[in-house]
């Protein structure tokens, strides 16, 4: 051991080689990734006739800041609540508590994100402000997404690797089809989904209207809040899953041909097989697939761009969406960074969560 | 009994195939789909959509498209400057990668398990994370051109292209595939007197061409899809790649027949080869799990 170490050891060479390589990743990725830190800690912009100065955490302030605020109902001098027209209960405007209130400094500068009725006979209204409530929907969007797009895309991907792992003739072929669509561009696949997605003429509202004889009514599927994130969700996993499935694939391909055989011996049924041998032979698979589509799964940038632009309301707004367009769009570079530092913090926690929790028990 | 039995098994064997066709349909629908009606003219396509004729040549068929879509956007550029940019990174990267690999693998340097560590965690920040410092930065990059000395690498190739020269996935698959060459190889070629830099040509990348294949086709997926980056950085028409031209043709009317046309231009040509290499490309993923 001693005389092989001597043999290799060389000191120049070895950080001759290694140079180019690490050199380059210092320069383009672990640089700016400490610049990021360090420019959202300031008020960097792309051009600006002044030097930036230093803000301390105000932009992850503005970023993250949300506060609460019971409203009143307005009552009339008899003490009856006022209702307007159409019935419903008013209340003093938010304004009136969030600029330049004395009595209420923590809600300055905040709008409403969401609210809700509560108290005696729902008279009270429960409001949450934010002071970006733009970024907040990108938050609660992402994570949407995450938490839908993990198991889904993970489960679909195993099921689809177990029946590629069957002993047919022509299986290649099917392999090779379901795997297509991961070779293609995520713009590509986002231009031609927006096709399939119309509201008008799109094919997927006349493939549902033929399979249900003209009863279904077609959906602006892009247009409208409540299916804009899930069209994008189902077009997202279309082409991400072949990805995962190769990756159970080969992790299924290292479980030993013997135990299946004792299993058979043993006379287990096809569930028994798939609990007691295949599945734990993919344990390590499992966490690496679900650390890998968590992170992939946050950066989601590319469908939103071209298909809704974070529209409509907000409503498939993203994290990185969000850096983009203030570090770009805005030319608010300290507002983008500290957006990337929140991202990489939430992805180093999750995949840190995710280890810890499917670590192995029995060591 | 015996029949009976084959039967079953014919029926359960035709239920397989359905069931594994009818989940390829749900892939290839929309790529039939693309080809298809790049052929028609936008009118028609819209009309077709409605019914399976979406899926099969019919109608009014023609190239129109294409042509068309070469009078609207430099197309023959924009593919140029995606092969140059994606072919100049793979090839600088295989090198640069393969140098770094076969350092940390093969040689004991004062430092290495330091830098082994920095590579190994890089591979936990999503480039979406450095990718706006990173703008700043390229704002203010030097560089020595053809007239001196300039600032700002912004609308160039070497904006995109240095960038994504080294990375640590392909410098890790480099370190693992190295690690599994029998070390008797390079103390043979050492004690006939070789150098490093023999051992790592004349042993080394000889023995590669596995890991050489997987690293290439994982680069050559990332360099030719990219479209956020040149999305920041390339705003003259001269440096852009193949996806930011898709802009090209959404001003004025979106003509989806034309959108088809150069849809299936930029993606047919990487589906032929994939068909062709289908098992490199699938064991180059499989590659990136098993032990990542």
């Amino acid at each position: 051991m001693a005389q092989q170490k001597s043999l290799t050891q060389s000191n120049v060479s070895g950080w001759a080689f290694a140079l180019p390589g690490f050199g380059l990743m210092v320069a383009f990725i672990i640089l700016p990734f400490f610049f990021a830190i360090w420019f959202s800690l300031t008020n960097q912009r792309l051009i600006s006739p002044n030097p930036p100065s230093f803000m301390g955490l105000s932009n992850y302030v503005d970023l993250l800041s949300i506060g609460t605020i019971v409203l009143e109902p307005e009552r009339d001098a008899t003490g009856a609540v006022i209702r307007d027209n159409a019935g419903d209960i008013t209340y003093p405007r938010l304004r009136n508590f969030t600029r330049n209130n004395p009595d209420y400094p923590h809600l300055q500068g905040m709008r409403e994100w969401f609210g809700w009725q509560t108290g005696p006979n729902d008279e009270l209204r429960r409001v949450i402000l934010a002071k970006d409530v733009v970024f907040m929907r990108a938050l609660k969007n992402t994570f949407t997404f995450v938490i839908i797009v993990a198991p889904l895309q993970a489960g679909l991907a195993l099921m689809l690797a177990l029946l590629i792992n069957q002993k047919l003739r022509g299986i290649n072929v099917y392999r090779a089809i379901y795997f297509m669509p991961v070779v293609i561009s995520i713009v590509v696949v986002a231009f031609l989904w927006r096709l399939i997605y119309d509201g008008n003429n799109g094919l997927l509202n006349n493939i549902l209207g033929a399979l249900s004889f003209g009863w279904f009514e077609p959906v602006d599927w892009l247009g409208q809040p409540s299916t804009a994130l899930g069209s994008i969700i189902a077009m997202s996993i279309w082409q991400a899953v072949g990805f995962h499935m190769v990756i159970w694939l080969s992790g299924l391909q290292t479980i030993s041909p013997t135990l299946y055989e004792a299993a058979e011996l043993e006379g287990s049924s096809k569930w028994q097989t798939f609990r007691y041998v295949t599945w734990p032979g993919l344990r390590n698979t499992a966490v690496l697939i679900l650390i890998v589509i968590t992170m992939q799964a946050f950066g989601l940038f590319a469908q939103v761009d071209v298909m809704t632009n974070g529209g409509p309301l907000d409503s498939t707004q993203t994290i990185v969406f969000q850096a983009i367009e203030r570090g770009y769009g805005k030319q608010d570079i300290s507002g983008g960074s500290a957006i990337s530092v929140i991202l990489f913090l939430i992805v180093l926690s999750i995949s840190m969560i995710q280890r810890y929790l499917t670590r192995e028990r029995n060591t | 009994m015996n029949t009976l039995s084959h039967d079953n098994h014919g029926l359960r064997l035709f239920v397989r195939y359905l069931v594994l066709t009818l989940i390829a349909a749900i892939f290839v629908f929309p790529l039939v789909f693309m080809v298809m009606s790049s052929l028609k003219p936008s009118q028609q396509l819209l009309i077709d959509s409605g019914s399976l004729r979406a899926f099969l040549p019919v109608g009014d068929i023609s190239l129109n498209n294409y042509t068309m879509a070469f009078d609207r956007a430099p197309v023959a550029l924009f593919v140029a400057n995606s092969l140059f940019i994606t072919g100049t990174t793979v090839i600088l990267s295989l090198f640069v990668c393969s140098l770094a690999g076969f350092s940390i693998a093969i040689l004991s340097w004062r430092g290495k398990a330091f830098v082994l560590s920095a590579i190994l965690a890089t591979l936990t920040v999503p480039f979406e994370t450095i990718a706006v410092p990173l703008l700043l930065m390229s704002s203010k990059l030097p560089w020595i051109g053809m007239d001196g000395l300039e600032v700002g690498w912004l609308n160039s190739y070497r904006v995109q292209i240095i960038p994504f020269i080294a990375d640590g996935l392909t410098i890790f698959l480099f370190v693992q595939y190295f690690r599994d060459i029998p070390s008797d190889l390079v103390e043979a070629a050492r004690a006939e007197g070789a150098s490093w830099s023999q051992v790592y040509s004349k042993v080394l990348m000889p023995l590669s061409g596995p890991i050489i294949a997987t690293a290439a086709i994982l680069k050559f997926l990332v360099m030719y899809n990219q479209y956020l980056w040149p999305l920041m950085v390339v705003q003259e028409e001269g440096y852009r790649p193949v996806l930011v031209g898709l802009q090209y043709f959404f001003q004025l009317n979106t003509a989806w027949g034309e959108i088809m046309a150069y849809l299936s231009m930029i993606t047919v040509p990487v589906l032929v080869f994939y068909l062709f290499l289908q098992r490199a490309f699938i064991a180059s993923i499989a590659s990136t799990g098993v032990k990542g």
